[in-house]
């Protein structure tokens, strides 16, 4: 690790007055992601602002058709708030199958939907949610967020405050798993409200992305079997040492089938 | 003997120390003043050094001094050597080049040490590090094996003809082919065995500490004895007597054979110790290990076994290609004929036998020994060629088998190795009773209505366990208030010597476990003769060095305590830690103290209770067992799930059944690891891609099934313990066993062997035909 400065601000503008000063300052949250790489020398930030001391980015609460989760809250913290569990059990439980209870207990959702890895879960949930990320500056439509591999709409002096979540009919989340690293081969998050259906999925693509034909598809029946012939097109999608985009295409159906009718 | 002795489950009495924080790794060792080395490490697979600048390095804060090749030639240090002699069958020598300690001129495998940098910390050794400024100048790399033996292909030794140092092959395959042409049936099979990494818990680490007044170097490395270290760094780099360098491994965490070898990090921080007469300390990360530690496996198998009309084997052809890595580990190149070779063709006997071996030069880390070192490569190609075998004669999977077994011993192998007994067909059909694979195929079909292919696999396998050095020192010492302390050159990184040996000495002594000290991984403290552990030999060799020192022992006391008891020493007896002459008893514990006592002694004799045996082996002892493991697939996904797993093991006599089900368990672990998720990656510039947790699969507690263990031990004649080795067996039975059952699961659909690892995607491709 090389030397940086480390900074504790006691509020969302000390932070913001850091970050507009420092050259190269770095925004740390659970570090899951940040940490490793400092270690490895693969970074070398001249400062760290920690948004650990902020109270008012951390915690959970339901606001009428909403449930809104402060962008410091730990993966653990959503999968055991009986809040999210009440209102969506499938976030609850993608939260509590992310990474290893370690991670689980650093990691925040504000950390991952800025760091957006291709393979990480929440992303894949706030497509599939139609979730909203709220940031000191505007609310960003989810889809309109994720741009690119690592890449997202968030400006070098925008910090996310709370991700807000409207609470569907039904949802579920299936996962197929990274034998070593705990990561999304390819995960999906169907949700329904109303007459409209959310497909959101991460891990196969550079970046989550909506899977509109199995959208429609089942905005015309809610169900596995009207699905059974929609074909997710490899083209895009990761391949890698691990996996095909091939296969990763294939299990996007499966799973997404599997989330419907666990729904 | 009793509650402790022989045969009992003792658990494990150095549990409670290491649990609690009180293991002595290499990395506690720190000396007030020490120094920090860093490893600058090759960034390419494949390169020439045009030059390197260490002025901005050397001028960082903290620097101590920056150590290259040009100031180990400069004090003629030499090469680091490979042993192992090889010859073609026309008696040409195999080539042996040899590794520098750093990088000379050139790197040939991503991770190499360029340079070792020394400073007074961690970190400002590091950022110096990152102030070297190397020139390399890039060649093409080849990381396969079979890539590497094109004509064509990028050569990593440029004063060898090709990256082939020798093609042994056992003898002429003229009168095997004849053999094979006659035969009924032919099966032929390419297996790649996936390269491995060793990956132990505790990191490659040394503090390395030169004493300028006694002339001498202290090492703690984690090793698996220390011995052999001690010789290599001491006689053929420092240029010292033996006893002027000191190897200390106290507790290490986990061996799998990558730990006996002299690494070039060792012999770099001696070096850099003596020369800067102080000490520093190395503490590698875990990507280090990964590009750095000896890998294992690696192996490239095409094989031809033909049978007769009955389904019995009448000619076998091996074809072995090992990816040795760049540059020949100390055990390298010997393994498929020396490790594998002392087994094959492992349970069967094959009248007409061809092996050709081909140890190949890539830009990779070298192989070496890791669990089972050659034996579960051939375990696995004969088994995988099995099953082929009986799908080719229409015979079950397990009536091939049985027409097949060694039944007579001593068998001699092929390659000259004699197999003292065992009862391969009771393991059978023990693990098949266990796993109910009378019933399977009604599982199968219940299975199949759920959507679900479930499938069985059997594997039989054979270890060879003692390892290459024939002999073992031990030494056992009775204290005055009759505990005793085992000075042992076995060493335990895992293995439970301290509860195993404590057993022993009850057994012998009557001695209770709890008053049994066992020392060991100090060369100043352990007996001169020992060697250390590998290759599964600590129960004979140990075990054995340990009975004939306590005999001595024993004949000892029986001469104090015939003078205690005013008897002859003719008149008496030992049993369960109690000396006896006709009426009379003196405890063990009293003639210790008496032996303490020169008052007490009998005339002339030396006090003390104090004796050590360099214990010599006979032969080698042959572990088997047969595993049986079940296994059902999503079709969807080609997610595999293991609902059963069974293994008998013939470990001979049982010296302790949670210590040799812990060694079967995680041996199991390890090959299922291999069979599921771990797998080497090599990109096309010889990069590895795989060098971290995140990216290589280790097994995990909920990938490793439940395991349910069985015992048929057929004693080994050839040792006076009866054991047989019990540390490899696991991973010489699971993945035959792991992949013969994915291979059950797939018959309707063509798919004969798929290679490890079997990944859900190569499963589901094998299922919808999309090879």
């Amino acid at each position: 690790m090389h030397n940086f400065a480390y900074h504790a601000p006691a509020s969302l503008d000390a932070a913001l007055k850091l970050i507009g000063e420092k050259e190269d300052g770095k925004i740390i949250a659970g570090g899951m992601t940040l940490l490793p790489t400092l270690k490895q020398r693969l970074a070398a930030p001249s400062d760290l602002i920690d948004l650990a001391g902020l109270p008012d980015l951390r915690g959970v609460k339901k606001e009428g058709g909403h449930i809104v989760i402060g962008a410091m809250t730990t993966h653990y913290e959503v999968a055991t708030s009986d809040v999210v569990k009440a209102a969506i059990p499938a976030l609850a439980h993608l939260a509590s199958i992310i990474g290893d209870p370690a991670v689980r207990h650093r990691g925040t959702i504000g950390g991952s939907l800025a760091n957006s890895d291709p393979a990480a879960d929440y992303p894949g949930a706030a497509m599939g949610l139609n979730a909203t990320i709220v940031t000191n500056k505007r609310a960003i439509a989810a889809e309109d967020y994720f741009l690119g591999l690592f890449e997202t709409a968030l400006e070098r002096d925008e910090i996310i405050v709370s991700v807000r979540f409207p609470i569907p009919e039904k949802a579920a989340y299936q996962k197929f798993r990274h034998p070593a690293s705990g990561y999304a081969v390819a995960g999906v998050m169907v949700s329904k409200t109303g007459a409209q259906v959310r497909v959101g999925v991460t891990g196969a693509g550079p970046n989550a992305f909506r899977a509109r034909d199995f959208e429609a598809a089942l905005e015309k029946s809610f169900t596995a079997e009207a699905i059974k012939d929609v074909k997710m097109s490899p083209d895009s999608l990761l391949s890698d040492i691990h996996c095909s985009a091939e296969y990763r295409a294939h299990l996007v159906g499966v799973l997404a089938r599997r989330a419907v009718a666990q729904a | 003997m009793g509650q402790f002795g022989i045969g009992q489950p003792l658990r494990r009495l150095e549990d409670p120390r290491l649990l609690v924080g009180g293991g002595r790794y290499a990395d506690d060792a720190r000396i007030e003043g020490q120094f920090w080395g860093v490893f600058l490490r090759s960034p390419h697979a494949h390169a020439d050094i045009l030059a390197m600048d260490l002025a901005a390095a050397r001028a960082a804060p903290g620097v101590k001094a920056i150590f290259t090749a040009a100031d180990l030639d400069a004090a003629g240090m030499p090469d680091m050597a490979c042993e192992v002699e090889l010859k073609s069958l026309a008696g040409e020598a195999m080539a042996r080049p040899q590794r520098p300690i750093l990088a000379r001129g050139k790197t040939r495998f991503v991770g190499e040490c360029v340079a070792l940098v020394v400073a007074d910390t961690q970190a400002h050794a590091r950022d110096a590090a990152e102030l070297i400024a190397v020139d390399y100048a890039p060649r093409p790399a080849v990381a396969g094996a079979q890539a590497a033996l094109r004509p064509d292909a990028p050569r990593v030794w440029d004063e060898l003809t090709s990256n082939l140092p020798v093609h042994w092959e056992n003898g002429p395959v003229g009168p095997v082919d004849a053999a094979m042409a006659g035969a009924a049936h032919r099966v032929r099979l390419r297996i790649v065995n996936d390269r491995l990494v060793p990956a132990p818990m505790e990191p490659k680490g040394a503090l390395a500490a030169w004493d300028k007044a006694a002339s001498k170097l202290t090492l703690w490395a984690p090793t698996q004895g220390g011995r052999r270290i001690q010789a290599t760094i001491a006689k053929r780099f420092l240029g010292l007597e033996q006893e002027q360098v000191r190897v200390i491994s106290q507790d290490v965490g986990g061996g799998f054979g990558m730990r006996g070898q002299t690494y070039p990090e060792y012999v770099a921080l001696g070096f850099a110790a003596r020369a800067l007469d102080g000490a520093v300390k190395w503490r590698a990360d875990r990507t280090e290990t990964f590009v750095s530690d000896y890998h294992g496996r690696d192996q490239v198998n095409e094989a031809e076994m033909g049978l007769d009309a009955q389904g019995r084997i009448v000619a076998l052809k091996i074809h072995t290609v090992l990816n040795l890595g760049a540059y020949m580990a100390e055990n390298g190149p010997r393994l498929p004929m020396e490790g594998g070779g002392r087994i094959i063709p492992c349970c069967y006997h094959a009248p007409h036998f061809y092996f050709s071996v081909k140890p190949v030069f890539t830009n990779t880390v070298s192989t070496d020994t890791y669990r089972g070192a050659g034996r579960p490569e051939a375990n696995f190609l004969m088994e995988r060629l099995m099953d082929k075998a009986a799908a080719a004669c229409g015979l079950p999977r397990d009536e091939i088998r049985r027409r097949n077994f060694i039944a007579q011993f001593p068998y001699k192998t092929p390659l000259g190795y004699s197999i003292d007994s065992g009862d391969f067909a009771a393991g059978l059909d023990q693990a098949l009773r266990m796993a109910d694979w009378a019933q399977f195929e009604t599982r199968r079909a219940e299975a199949k209505r759920r959507g679900k292919l479930r499938g069985i696999g059997v594997a039989a396998f054979i270890e060879a366990a003692g390892g290459r050095a024939p002999v073992e020192d031990m030494r056992l010492q009775a204290a005055p208030d009759g505990s005793v302390t085992i000075f042992s050159g076995s060493h335990s990184h895992g293995q439970g010597h301290a509860t195993v040996f404590a057993q022993l000495a009850h057994e012998f002594l009557g001695v209770a476990p709890e008053r049994v000290t066992l020392v060991q991984g100090d060369t100043d403290v352990t007996p001169k003769g020992s060697i250390g552990t590998f290759g599964s030999r600590s129960s004979m060799m140990g075990g054995g060095g340990l009975k004939a020192a306590a005999e001595k022992i024993v004949a000892k006391g029986k001469r104090i305590a015939a003078a205690l008891m005013q008897s002859e020493a003719e008149q008496v007896s030992f049993a369960q830690g109690v000396f006896r002459a006709g009426a009379s008893e003196v405890s063990f514990a009293a003639v210790a103290a008496a032996a303490h006592d020169p008052a007490k002694l009998p005339e002339g004799m030396a006090p003390g209770l104090d004796e050590s045996h360099l214990f010599q082996r006979e032969a080698e002892n042959f572990p088997n067992g047969c595993h049986v493991c079940e296994v059902e697939i999503d079709p969807e996904t080609g997610t595999t799930e293991i609902l059963r797993y069974v293994a008998v093991d013939d470990c001979g006599i049982v010296l302790n059944p949670l210590i040799v089900h812990g060694q079967v368990h995680g041996g199991v672990a390890q090959g299922v690891g291999q069979a599921t998720i771990e797998k080497v990656v090599y990109d096309e510039e010889a990069q590895l891609v795989s060098a971290s947790f995140m990216d290589y699969g280790m097994p995990r507690a909920s990938g490793v099934p439940y395991i349910e263990a069985g015992f048929n031990a057929v004693p080994c004649k050839t040792n006076p313990l009866g054991v047989k080795g019990a540390g490899e067996a696991g991973a010489c039975g699971a993945p035959p066993a792991y992949v013969g059952a994915v291979a059950d699961a797939l018959r309707d659909f063509g798919a004969d062997h798929i290679d490890m690892p079997l990944t859900p995607e190569k499963v589901w491709r094998a299922i919808h035909g999309k090879g």
